[in-house]
Parts: structure tokens; C-alpha cells; sequence
């Protein structure tokens, strides 16, 4: 097991390599980070434009092999991810950001998952009774609805009364100050990107979990549960959730891990710099380094997704582990 | 024997022997359907009384499943039960799922069909059954688990303190069921219903298991009410029996009454319809025309008229009413005819079923001219073994078929049956896989399947088809059966004109009438499917059809009639059959030549008479000794050969003889004698003209 947890995790440093270096050459193709510059008004002189890009190992006029190299051996030997085309440490920043995704992701995600699997539970005890079907509908119409949508509709309806009911731009507002004040405030910050995270997740995990949640319920072993003297209700809560969570989880992992940089709009359209943000931003931006970051954030958590699924899935379910 | 509540530790007031424990009367069950209501139960009555076995047989569609369902409370919501279920005085219909759930398990057991779906797959075998235990028994943890031991022990779970928290999945069949069974016992029941409880097993095993059921019986007293398709299982088993068909028992009696003089056509006609394994020459079976009703709308009249060669006018008008059969007796019938039959003048039962006459089968060459068709040759499959489907690893080699040889001749059947792992399915893939790499060699009709080439292995695929298990998936349901039988046709080149002649031709070949044609596979019963996929195969006029398991998904009344329509086929058509199967009853029926496979090697082999009549290989012996024969009497007589333990796994066979392990002759050996089975791998040993068995101590035994 140890041996094969290795020997998978090597190969997830090559692929996570290759992903890398592809986006690498390909943004120091496409991108141009001396546009930043060239636009700025009034202009700087050119040479010494290039003279800070050259700094910043942006220079286009560096060999793109060179500067590749150098970006590599920064990364492996110093654990450097370079700079950004105005000089901040892409590290700093890739630091601030993972922190922001990560608080904006928790709750949501946690809040998620298991609001998802108790509604596609629920819904699956009630198939076809007046309450599936009205959550049958909303989710349809919610997993339709585009993140954008959701987050913007959210907004207004706060807004629709005088002032909003609860503030929403940034993580937490500079004017207030004090540890208690900045944390009650911050958590107020994210009431509206978690209900916008969660409108958006719950109808899609919940579905999945009530059509296996179904397939439990006319199982066997469910019968047998009520052959020993458990209660309905009993039965279907110690076998059949335990059982119908399984093939559920390896999802919720997936799209949680997957979300850090997949929660693009929320963060765009409430002003949180998180890692989905930054995404588009640096590409915007003419960014090479920040876009390989991302980059190489993002092929590393997709393959941990992996992995994470799989030993969730081992976990749960005895016939995998041996 | 130890006093049932000092085993298990419950004290209870136990109803006299004898004594009315359930009461089942006018019990009706129906629920919505796609095509309207169906009334899956019409008014079923039965008494079932302490300590006795009573058995409901019944085809699929019968309700005797449904009924034990009803009794236990756990049928679907919309169902709509009426009638009365007693559970000693107490009325158990209508009763919330809070009470009845204080009932389920603790006064009725349960033992279910397939114990692999049957228990929750993520919870080991010992926290289930302590969960039975401690739902209704005041327990602490410890004290569960401590009984929970004893159970595993009494059904005989080896070492169940290491087993104990093995997950279903880790259990053997035999085993699961063995689990189950300590699940319905736990809390000392006074009712065990056993809903088919080992279709799903292998012969030897169902002797075991059965067995085990018998111990549970004695240690708790329970009364036994066991749900069965199987009359061999109800023979050696019940007191009395129920007949059930559409929905409502149309013959009761004690065990030996009703298979010695039943007096209900189905019953008579269900009886003969059963291949039997102590029959003597290969003679047709005697099938039942038609299929059971619709339960949607019965037509008036008895539910069997449309079936029974004595109907007359009254049956297609009245429904008949169960009656005893003489005044006071127990044993009754639901037939307008019944004291007619066997009466002196009456309507005798022999022959009531019209039996088609045997198919004449030419003359024919003795064995050894006649051409070969197949003949297998070393034939070897090792696979890798593979642990985990997260984290796979190869943890060592399954021997799925280790060494096998045999030849089929030209019109003859060979059958190679054995139990579940026994290597009889992968030996029959490697055949027909023909591009397949293999060791060993396989040659069809003299041509080593090896050295062909693509065009010459699609002109053998020509004369080696196959039937396959499930008629319905291995039938495309969105095609019409003109085209699922045009489709071998059309790949093989054929005009429409031919094509277009040839269709009909083989629906009538196969019993069916060209019209049929036009339909599609979801109109027709399972029979008919399966006559369908035979006359797929037929298609191309091959020279050899493989059979998969053909009839093992049929009802006996209807498996009668296509075991008779291969018979036919063959006789017609000069076919060879290689006949893949683990009923040794149908094999004995259809089957001139057989060979017994264990652990992916041949054990025994030759003529069928001379196997079933002579078997000389411990296996064999133990196989046939397995085998329930429909017939009380009988039963009671067998002295059963019961196999310990499981089939060793093929990635693990034991040094010398691959039998040892299980060999009832090998523990009664001297240790001089023994010794050989130990080390020494036995050769098929020459017993006589076609017999021969791999077995250092072969000699002959009978068994039936
Ligand atoms: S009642 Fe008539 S149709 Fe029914 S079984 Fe008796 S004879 Fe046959
Ligand atoms: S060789 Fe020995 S162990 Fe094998 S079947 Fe014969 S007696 Fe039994």
C-alpha cells in the first residue's frame, strides 16, 4: 500500500511536469507581458521596459528555451515560482490566494455536501410524492441557471431593500477594525458567495445521491435490515444512506478539490481574490508566470482529487480495500 | 442436544408441537401495474404448526413469494393486502411498522434467496448479527458479540472468531447463507420463512445448507415455512406441502401424498414435467403446453384451463374451490375433476400429459468411426489474480482450467457440468473465443483452431454457434425476431430472397409459427425467447451448438419442452451439443456422454449411464449424492454424501490430488494410502469402454 501510494504519486509529479511545462511555452507564446507596459501613459522608454521584464525573466526577447530553464531550475531548486509581470512573487501571491479560496470554499463545500446528500436522500424516500417533485423541478432549474446568474440575482435581492441586508464586496469591509469585529465582519462577507456556492452544488450532488439512493432502496439487504426488526426509517438511515453515500463521495471530492479554481464568477462578482479569479486575471493580465502557477496549483489538485477520491472510496466501502 | 434456550439463550414459552403458530386465510395481495391491477395472491389459506416444515411451491408468477412477503409485513406501500395473517393469536395484517418491526426477527426469522445482495455489502458478517441481536435482546456489546459467535458456530462458520468480522463480500456463498441463517435464528423464532433459500447455491453446497436449516430447526423448534420453485428440495424437506398457481394454492397435502397420488392436473403435470436424476433411459419429458395466465385479467374459470388436457366446459366458467379430497382429509385439491382422476374409470394420471414420443435417433456408427467434431487437447487458462479495484496488484495465478481434454462426436451431446469456479464456463469461452490465445489446442471439425487463419475462422464460426443463458439479453429487444434471425444470414453473404425463406423455416423448426416474426423478443414468454436464440443459432446449419446453461433460467414446466425441442433438433439435424450446465438432472435427460470438471480439471468422465449409474470419482459421488430427488420416500432413505467446507480457490489448489481437501475417501484412507493423494496429481485412470476417472482410489458407487 505504502509502496503503491508512492510509486502513484511519482507519476503524478510527471504528469503534473508535462501539464506545467506545455502551459508554459504555450502563455510565453500567446501572452505578452511588455503590453502592460507598452500601454501605460505616458510610456516608459523601451529599453528600460525590457530591462524590468528581463528582471522578471519576461523579457520576450530572452530565448523562450532560457527563459523556460530558468523558471524550471527557480521552481525545483528554490521552490520559486518567479514574478509577476509588476514584480510581486507569484509565491506571495499564489499564498494570499489559496488562503482566500480555501476559507470561501470550506463552508460552502462542507455545507454542500452534506446538504446535497440529505436533500437527494430525502427526495429519494419521497420519489414521486408532491415534495420530490417540486425539488425535482427547482434543482433542474437551478443546475440550469449559470453560477453568473445565481450570483448577480443573489445580489440584487439584497439589495432590493434600503442598503444591503447583508455586505458582500470584498472579504471583509477595511473600515472596520478590531481581531472579534474583522472576523464577525468577514464572516458576513461570506454569506452571499457560500449561498451562491451552495444553490449551485447541493441540486447537483443531490441528484446523483438520490438516483443511487433509489437503487438502495429496493435493495436486498434493505429488506433483510427490516427482516431483523428495523424500523423503516431505522433501516434506511444505518444501510441504505450508509451504503447510497458511496458512490456519491468520489464526486463531492472531485468538485470540492476542482472548485478552488473552478469558483471563477463567485469570487469575479463578489470581489473575493481567490484562486478562480486569479485565473482569469492572469491571463487578462499577460501574466506567464501567474498563468503557469495556476497552472501547476491546478494539475496538482486535480490528480489530488484523484487520489483523494479513491481512498474516500476505500473508506467507505470494504470490497475495494481488499 | 443441549435445551434450545440454553444455546441461544432466550427464554420463551414455546408452543406445544402441533399447535397452529401462523394462520394464514383468505390472504390477498394485488398492486397497480403498468397494464392494471395485478393480484399477485387470490386468497391463499394455510395453518402452519409448530415444528413442521410446510413448503408453497410454485412457478415464478405463482404468488408464493409475494405471500411470504405479506406475511412478513414488508411488502411495497401501494400493495393492498385483505385477509388475515396470525402469528399465534395475534393479527399481524395491519399492524404499524413500530409493532410489527418487534416482530420481524424476533418471533419470524428470515432467511432470503441470494445472500449476496442479501447483506448489506459495507458492514461485516458479526456487526449485522449482532445488530439482529440487539434489536431485540437487552445485550450489551460484548455479550452480542459472544452470542453472535455461538450462532456462527452452530450454522458452522469455521473459526468464527477470525471470521467474525469478515465483510460479506469475504464469505463464499455457502457461507453467506450459513450467516443468514444464524441471523434468523438469533432471537430463537418461532417461524423461519426461507424464501427460496438456496436457488442460488451449487448442489453440494444447497446439501449443506439445508442441512444447517434442519439443525436450526431442531435447536429452536421454529416451524419452517420454505418458499420453493425446487420439488426435489420439498421432498427431502417438508411435511406438507402447498401447490400454488396464479395466486392461489390449488393442492395441499402431506409431502407423501402429493408426490405419490397428487390429483391436480398442474400438480401431476408439474411432477412429470421434472427431469430426474433417477430416471432410467433417456425418454422425453412430458412438458406443460402453454403459459401461466396474466394476473392482470384472469379469465374466468380455473386459472389452468387454458393448460389442462382434462379441462371441460365447467372450467372456463366456474373457478374451482379447494376441497378435501376424501371428506376430512388434509389432503385437497382446487379441481372440478379431482375425484375423477385415478378414480377406477376415471382419468388416469400417467399419460394425462400428452409425452412426445422419444426422438427416433438413427442407428448410427459406434462412437469411435463416427467423425470428430471438437476435440479439446490440454487445454489451459491461467489468470493473473488481481487484489482491489482502487489498488490493484496481482497477488498470484487462477487456474480457471488446468489441463482439460475431451471430444464430442459427431450427433452426440457431452455435458460438462460442475459447480460454480469449476472452470466449465472459461473452458467453453477459450472454445469459442477462436482468435483468442490459448494453451493448449481446440480443434473444430479436425481443424486446429490455432493455425486458421480470419477467413477460415469465419467459416467455422459457421458450424459452432452458441446459445447463450438469458434468452432476453442475449436478444436485441429493439429488433424484430425476422431480423435477429436474418442477422447471422446477412453477415454470412445470404440474398434477401433466401434469407427471406429461411426465416420461417426455423421459427417452425423451433416450435413457433412464421408470423411470429413480425414481434419483438418483449412478447414472448421465456421459453419462447429461448426457442428463438436456438433458432438463431440454427441459422447457418452449423454442425455443433454450444449451450450455455439453456434451460437453467426456465421454469421446469416450460424447460421440459425445449430440453425436448433439442432432443428433436438433434435427432433431425445430426447436431453435436456441447452442453454446459450444473443440473445434473437435465444433463442425465439430455446428455449422452457427460464429464464432471472441479478446480478446472476433469475428474471424471463417459458414457451418462455409466457415470450416473457407476460413479466412480469420490466427487461425482458426492455430486450426485447432492442432488434431491422429487420423490419423499426417497429422500428419507438417501444416505447424503455432504462435502465439508467450500471449493478451494482455483488460485490456491492443493498440492496432489486437487480433491483432498474435500475427499470424504481421502480421510477414510490408511496414511500409507493417503500419502499418494498428497503428492501424487491423479490421471484420468481407464474404468471401462467410455469411463474414466482421475482418482488413485476410483471405485464405484451408488449413490441414487
Ligand atoms: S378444474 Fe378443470 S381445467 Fe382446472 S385443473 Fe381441473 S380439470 Fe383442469
Ligand atoms: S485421489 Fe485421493 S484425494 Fe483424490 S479423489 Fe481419489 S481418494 Fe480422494
Amino acid at each position: 500500500m505504502g509502496r503503491y501510494l508512492l510509486r502513484r504519486l511519482g507519476n503524478y509529479a510527471i504528469l503534473v511536469f508535462i501539464a506545467a511545462s506545455a502551459t508554459y511555452f504555450l502563455a510565453s507564446f500567446t501572452l505578452h507581458p511588455d503590453i502592460n507596459y507598452l500601454s501605460k501613459n505616458p510610456r516608459p522608454p523601451l529599453h528600460s521596459i525590457y530591462t524590468i521584464l528581463h528582471g522578471y525573466n519576461l523579457d520576450p526577447h530572452t530565448p523562450v528555451c532560457l527563459r523556460y530553464w530558468r523558471w524550471l531550475t527557480g521552481i525545483v531548486l528554490h521552490g520559486d515560482f518567479g514574478r509577476t509581470y509588476d514584480g510581486a512573487s507569484v509565491n506571495t501571491e499564489l499564498g494570499r490566494r489559496v488562503l482566500v479560496s480555501t476559507e470561501l470554499l470550506f463552508v460552502a463545500t462542507v455545507l454542500g455536501a452534506v446538504g446535497g446528500v440529505a436533500v437527494g436522500a430525502w427526495n429519494a424516500l419521497r420519489q414521486y410524492r408532491p415534495s420530490d417533485r417540486v425539488s425535482t423541478i427547482l434543482s433542474y432549474v437551478l443546475l440550469a441557471t449559470p453560477v453568473v446568474v445565481i450570483a448577480v440575482g443573489l445580489r440584487t435581492l439584497d439589495t432590493a431593500g434600503d442598503g444591503p441586508l447583508v455586505q458582500y464586496i470584498g472579504m471583509y469591509d477595511p473600515k472596520v477594525h478590531g481581531t472579534l469585529p474583522v472576523v464577525l465582519n468577514n464572516l458576513e462577507h461570506l454569506v452571499l458567495p457560500t449561498l451562491t456556492l451552495l444553490l449551485a452544488q447541493i441540486p447537483f450532488f443531490s441528484r446523483y445521491q438520490r438516483s443511487t439512493m433509489l437503487d438502495v432502496l429496493g435493495s436486498d439487504f434493505l429488506r433483510t435490515a427490516r427482516a431483523k426488526g428495523l424500523r423503516r426509517r431505522q433501516a434506511v438511515l444505518r444501510h441504505g444512506l450508509r451504503t447510497a453515500v458511496i458512490p456519491v463521495m468520489p464526486l463531492v471530492v472531485y468538485n470540492v478539490v476542482l472548485l478552488f479554481t473552478g469558483a471563477t464568477f463567485t469570487e469575479e462578482i463578489y470581489g473575493w481574490h481567490g484562486m478562480g479569479e486569479w485565473l482569469v486575471d492572469s491571463i487578462t493580465s499577460n501574466d506567464v508566470n501567474a498563468v503557469a502557477a495556476v497552472a501547476i496549483f491546478t494539475a496538482g489538485i486535480v490528480l489530488i482529487a484523484g487520489l483523494l477520491s479513491d481512498l474516500v472510496y476505500a473508506a467507505l466501502d470494504p470490497r475495494v480495500r481488499t | 442436544m443441549t435445551h434450545p434456550t440454553a444455546v441461544l439463550g432466550v427464554p420463551t414459552s414455546r408452543p406445544a408441537a402441533g399447535s397452529p403458530v401462523l394462520t394464514v386465510s383468505d390472504l390477498r395481495v394485488s398492486f397497480p401495474g403498468e397494464a392494471g391491477r395485478v393480484h399477485a395472491v387470490r386468497g391463499v389459506d394455510f395453518t402452519l404448526h409448530a415444528g413442521e416444515t410446510l413448503a408453497v411451491v410454485g412457478e415464478s408468477g405463482s404468488g408464493k413469494s409475494v405471500t411470504a412477503t405479506a406475511v412478513l409485513g414488508l411488502l411495497p406501500d401501494d400493495a393492498e393486502v385483505s385477509g388475515s395473517v396470525r402469528l399465534g393469536d395475534r393479527e399481524l395484517l395491519g399492524l404499524s411498522d413500530r409493532r410489527m418491526s418487534a416482530i420481524r426477527g424476533r418471533d419470524i426469522g428470515m432467511v432470503f434467496q441470494d445472500p449476496l445482495s442479501a447483506l448489506t455489502p459495507v458492514f461485516s458478517v458479526g456487526t449485522q448479527l449482532v445488530e439482529a441481536l440487539r434489536i431485540h435482546q437487552d445485550l450489551t456489546a460484548a455479550q452480542a458479540r459472544e452470542r453472535a459467535l455461538e450462532l456462527l458456530d452452530l450454522v458452522g462458520i469455521p473459526d468464527p472468531r477470525r471470521r467474525v468480522d469478515a465483510f460479506p463480500h469475504e464469505f463464499s456463498g455457502g457461507m453467506r447463507q450459513r450467516a443468514m441463517i444464524a441471523m434468523a435464528i438469533a432471537n430463537d423464532p418461532e417461524v423461519i420463512i426461507a424464501d427460496e433459500p438456496t436457488t442460488a447455491l451449487d448442489v453440494t453446497i444447497q446439501a449443506q445448507v439445508l442441512e444447517v436449516l434442519r439443525k436450526a430447526q431442531e435447536v429452536t423448534g421454529a416451524a419452517i415455512l420454505m418458499i420453493t420453485h425446487d420439488l426435489g428440495v420439498v421432498a427431502g424437506m417438508a411435511d406438507r406441502v402447498v401447490v400454488m398457481y396464479a395466486g392461489k394454492p390449488v393442492e395441499t397435502g402431506t409431502a407423501d401424498e402429493l408426490f405419490a397420488t397428487p390429483r391436480m392436473p398442474y400438480t401431476i403435470g408439474l411432477l412429470g414435467s421434472v427431469p430426474r436424476l433417477d430416471a432410467g433411459d433417456r425418454t422425453a419429458l412430458t412438458p406443460i403446453e402453454g403459459t401461466p395466465p396474466s394476473m392482470v385479467d384472469l379469465p374466468a374459470g380455473c386459472p389452468f384451463a387454458a393448460r389442462c388436457p382434462v379441462a371441460v366446459d365447467r372450467c372456463r366458467t366456474e373457478e374451482p374451490a379447494l376441497r378435501a379430497v376424501t371428506t376430512g382429509a388434509a389432503h385437497a385439491t382446487a379441481c372440478h375433476r379431482a375425484q375423477e382422476i385415478d378414480a377406477p374409470g376415471g382419468i388416469p394420471s400417467p399419460g394425462m400429459f400428452p409425452t412426445p414420443a422419444s426422438p427416433r435417433r438413427p442407428g448410427g456408427l459406434p462412437r469411435a468411426e463416427r467423425p470428430e467434431v471438437l476435440r479439446v487437447t490440454n487445454l489451459t487458462k491461467h489468470f493473473p489474480l488481481l487484489r482491489g479495484s482502487v489498488f490493484k496488484h496481482r497477488v498470484g495465478t487462477v487456474r480457471a482450467v488446468d489441463g482439460v481434454d475431451f471430444d464430442i462426436r459427431e450427433g452426440e451431446t457431452l455435458a460438462l457440468v460442475g459447480e460454480s469456479g469449476c472452470g466449465k464456463t472459461t473452458t467453453m469461452l477459450q472454445i469459442l473465443d477462436l482468435a483468442g490465445r490459448r494453451a493448449g489446442s481446440v480443434a473444430v471439425l479436425g481443424k486446429d483452431v490455432g493455425r486458421l487463419d480470419g477467413r477460415g475462422r469465419r467459416e467455422l464460426r459457421r458450424d459452432l454457434q452458441v446459445v447463450f443463458q438469458d434468452p432476453m439479453a442475449s436478444l436485441d429487444s429493439r429488433m424484430p425476431v425476422g431480423d435477429i434471425l436474418a442477422e447471422p444470414l446477412r453477415t454470412h453473404g445470404w440474398d434477401r430472397a433466401r434469407i427471406a425463406g429461411r426465416v420461417p423455416e426455423l421459427l417452425r423448426l423451433v416450435g413457433l409459427l412464421p408470423e411470429h416474426a413480425e414481434r419483438y423478443p418483449a412478447e414472448f414468454s421465456g421459453g419462447q425467447r429461448q426457442r428463438i436464440g436456438i433458432a438463431r443459432a440454427l441459422a447457418l446449419d452449423p454442425k455443433l451448438i454450444v449451450l450455455d446453461e439453456p434451460v437453467s433460467a426456465l421454469d421446469v414446466s416450460i424447460q421440459a419442452g425445449v430440453i425436448n425441442l433439442l432432443d428433436e433438433l438433434q435427432a433431425e439435424l445430426g447436431l453435436s451439443y456441447l452442453f454446459i450446465a450444473h443440473d445434473l438432472s437435465v444433463i442425465r435427460h439430455i446428455a449422452d456422454r457427460v464429464a464432471v470438471m472441479y478446480l478446472g480439471r476433469i475428474v471424471e468422465a463417459g458414457d451418462v449411464e455409466d457415470v450416473f449409474a457407476r460413479p466412480a470419482h469420490p466427487y461425482t459421488q458426492a455430486l450426485l449424492s447432492a442432488v434431491p430427488l422429487p420423490d419423499p420416500r426417497k429422500e428419507r432413505q438417501r444416505r447424503r454424501i455432504i462435502l465439508q467446507g467450500d471449493l478451494p480457490s482455483p488460485a490456491d489448489t492443493p498440492s496432489g490430488c486437487r480433491f483432498r481437501t474435500r475427499c470424504p475417501k481421502y480421510r477414510d484412507l490408511a496414511p500409507a494410502e493417503s500419502g499418494r493423494c498428497d503428492t501424487e496429481d491423479p490421471a484420468a485412470g481407464v474404468l471401462g469402454e467410455d469411463h474414466s476417472a482421475a482418482c488413485h482410489f476410483a471405485a464405484a458407487l451408488e449413490v441414487l
